[in-house]
């Protein structure tokens, strides 16, 4: 049996292959986004890997104008802001992405509720690609 | 929840001191550690000798990153001359100096010491703000929550557009907030922007009038507010007068056991209720609309206390951005959930309001160098609660007074409730 790493290596090994995929306790069912490598409800380790699913609900959402340093590289900042919200997923779980499909120009558009569908973003070059999580506003 | 355990011995506060809130060039954390210590020192009714203090406990969020500064509690604890008692640093992010006071206040109550220096320090300003950007981001899930994008301001701008969706707020709700801070910080000598809104407006009109340049016309300050070129959207819907400022600062407290107290002051400041919390991270809650650990610690420092929100006459809470101002009220039971954005509006939060909501101006507009905010805020309380605030003095006799001090996006959450007895 290979071994199954419930953390940010794991997770983002699935996320290259474009799955997002949480874990899941075998002995009480609780899932977990990001994935977790013990259950912290029944505090057994026998999990699993399950896929989170792609569909989702938008929970909450920022237009970010001062952004990070990674943000930046990527293309993004005051001349070019990018939204960042929170998904809640068909099945209950919720995780944080970059937003895309909407007018970052008229926030008030932008409506919490609105259906949004997992998307794969590629960035970087060779050794240094890495796969981001994003939403697309359907 | 935590088991409920009164303290087994009193503790109270008798000396409080700070540093002006600023933008130092030239200045480290020690010197304004130094500066805050002398506040206190002179603050003290009887005075004190520091040989007497038993242990230093500082708040210190990121020296590490802020000026490449690790290892910070021997530093302090050496340039006021406390060696070689034990030094502590505590970091919980934005919390980092109400743990300090809680782990100050602990080491009393356990009979460990009788005589406690708590502290907090940062130094911000030397970094450009990309990397005070970075570095803030640190005190959330650098794993989960920065790849997706967010920033500090984005985490809060988030639980704006949550709250704004569920209770019905707008942008101007929070600017009102901001509004009100920045009229009691204007009244604080040691806030970083003595300014209210209406004076940073007319200063624009003035400076553009000097340089022949077109004058800008705003109605009033909500109209100034919501100009792009003269409040630029940091994250939406949290623009530049939304967010605290990138702050230089420290803050001194002297706690001592309650059987000493009057050794220091005929009117001591007495700690009745402490809480802490801690919770997930954002996208893993429930409720975006409230801290769970606030609500916590709230509930644990009013049964330790006795005192009810009905009682609290003065509280400085942790306005890092004016939504937080929003939640922390409904949080500690002042307002109903889904009704303190209009507390300001009305005035309720106002110095002459029934609940008087940052008398000293707040993170918002008396600035914010992180680590030390926390036992700033008990400055303002010792200051309101001795009479001692002068133009922003908030009337009659002061029994009960609040402080609520939150790490990251409410990671962690101290809530402190202060009694004259
Ligand atoms: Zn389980």
């Amino acid at each position: 049996m290979t071994e199954q790493r419930f953390n940010k290596a794991g997770f983002d090994e699935k996320l290259a292959s474009h799955k997002l995929m949480a874990s899941r306790c075998e002995e009480c069912g609780r899932m977990y986004l990001p994935p977790k490598p013990m259950c912290t409800n029944c505090y057994s380790d026998n999990l699993e890997w399950v896929e989170a699913g792609t569909n989702g609900t938008l929970e909450a959402f920022t237009i970010v104008y001062i952004a990070s340093t990674a943000m930046i590289e990527a293309g993004y900042g005051r001349e070019n802001p990018h939204c960042s919200g929170i998904v809640k997923l068909e099945n209950g779980l919720s995780i944080s992405a970059q937003i895309l499909g909407v007018n970052t120009a008229l926030p008030e558009t932008i409506k919490i509720g609105a259906p949004v569908e997992a998307v794969f973003l590629e960035r970087g070059e060779g050794e240094e690609k890495k796969t981001f999580l994003a939403f697309d506003v359907k | 929840m935590a088991k409920f355990r009164p303290l087994s011995r009193g503790v109270a506060v008798v000396g409080a001191g700070m540093s002006k809130f600023g933008a130092f060039p030239g200045k480290s954390t020690r010197d304004l550690f130094v500066e805050a210590f002398l506040e206190m020192r002179d603050s003290v009714d009887k005075g004190f000798n520091p040989a007497e203090v038993d242990a230093l406990y500082i708040g210190n969020f990121s020296s590490d990153l802020f000026e490449g500064q690790g290892h910070t509690a021997p530093i302090m604890a050496e340039w006021v001359g406390l060696a070689p008692k034990p030094a502590v640093r505590v970091e919980d992010a934005c919390a980092s100096s109400g743990v300090a006071l809680r782990q100050g206040i602990l080491a009393i109550a356990s009979g460990v010491a009788d005589i406690v220096l708590v502290g907090g320090i940062e130094k911000m300003t030397d970094l450009p703000t990309a990397e005070v950007t970075d570095t803030l981001a640190t005190a959330s899930d650098m794993l989960y929550e920065i790849p997706a994008g967010f920033t500090f301001p984005g985490f809060y701008a988030s639980m704006a557009t949550s709250y704004m969706h569920k209770f019905g707020a707008t942008p101007e709700s929070f600017m009102k907030v901001g509004i009100k801070n920045h009229e009691n910080g204007a009244l604080n000598d040691k806030a970083q922007f003595g300014k209210t809104i209406r004076q940073v407006m007319d200063d624009k009109i003035a400076k553009s009038e000097a340089r022949g340049l077109p004058i800008p016309v705003w109605e009033n300050e909500i109209a100034f507010l919501q100009d792009a070129r003269a409040n630029p959207i940091i994250a939406w819907p949290m623009r530049l007068f939304d967010c605290s400022p990138i702050s230089d600062g420290a803050a001194a407290l002297l706690l001592v056991s309650e059987d000493l107290a009057n050794k220091f002051s005929e009117d001591p400041l007495y700690i009745l209720g402490t809480g802490q919390a801690s919770d997930v991270a954002l996208h893993e809650r429930e409720n975006l609309t409230g801290l769970r650990a606030a609500r916590e610690a709230a509930r644990q420092a009013y049964l330790m206390s006795g005192v009810t929100p009905a009682d609290i006459q003065v509280a400085e809470v942790h306005d890092c951005f004016t939504i937080a101002e929003v939640i922390a009220i409904e949080d500690l039971g002042f307002f109903p959930e889904g009704e303190g954005y209009r507390a300001a509006e009305t005035g309720v939060t106002g110095r002459t309001g029934e609940k008087p909501i940052n008398t000293s101006g707040g993170l918002k507009s008396k600035g914010h160098p992180v680590g030390a905010s926390g036992a700033g805020q008990v400055i303002e309380i010792w200051k309101q609660m001795r009479g001692l605030a002068g133009d922003r003095q908030v009337a009659g006799e002061l029994e009960f007074g609040l402080t609520h001090n939150v790490g990251g996006t409410g990671g962690t959450c101290t809530v402190h409730i202060f009694g004259r007895r």
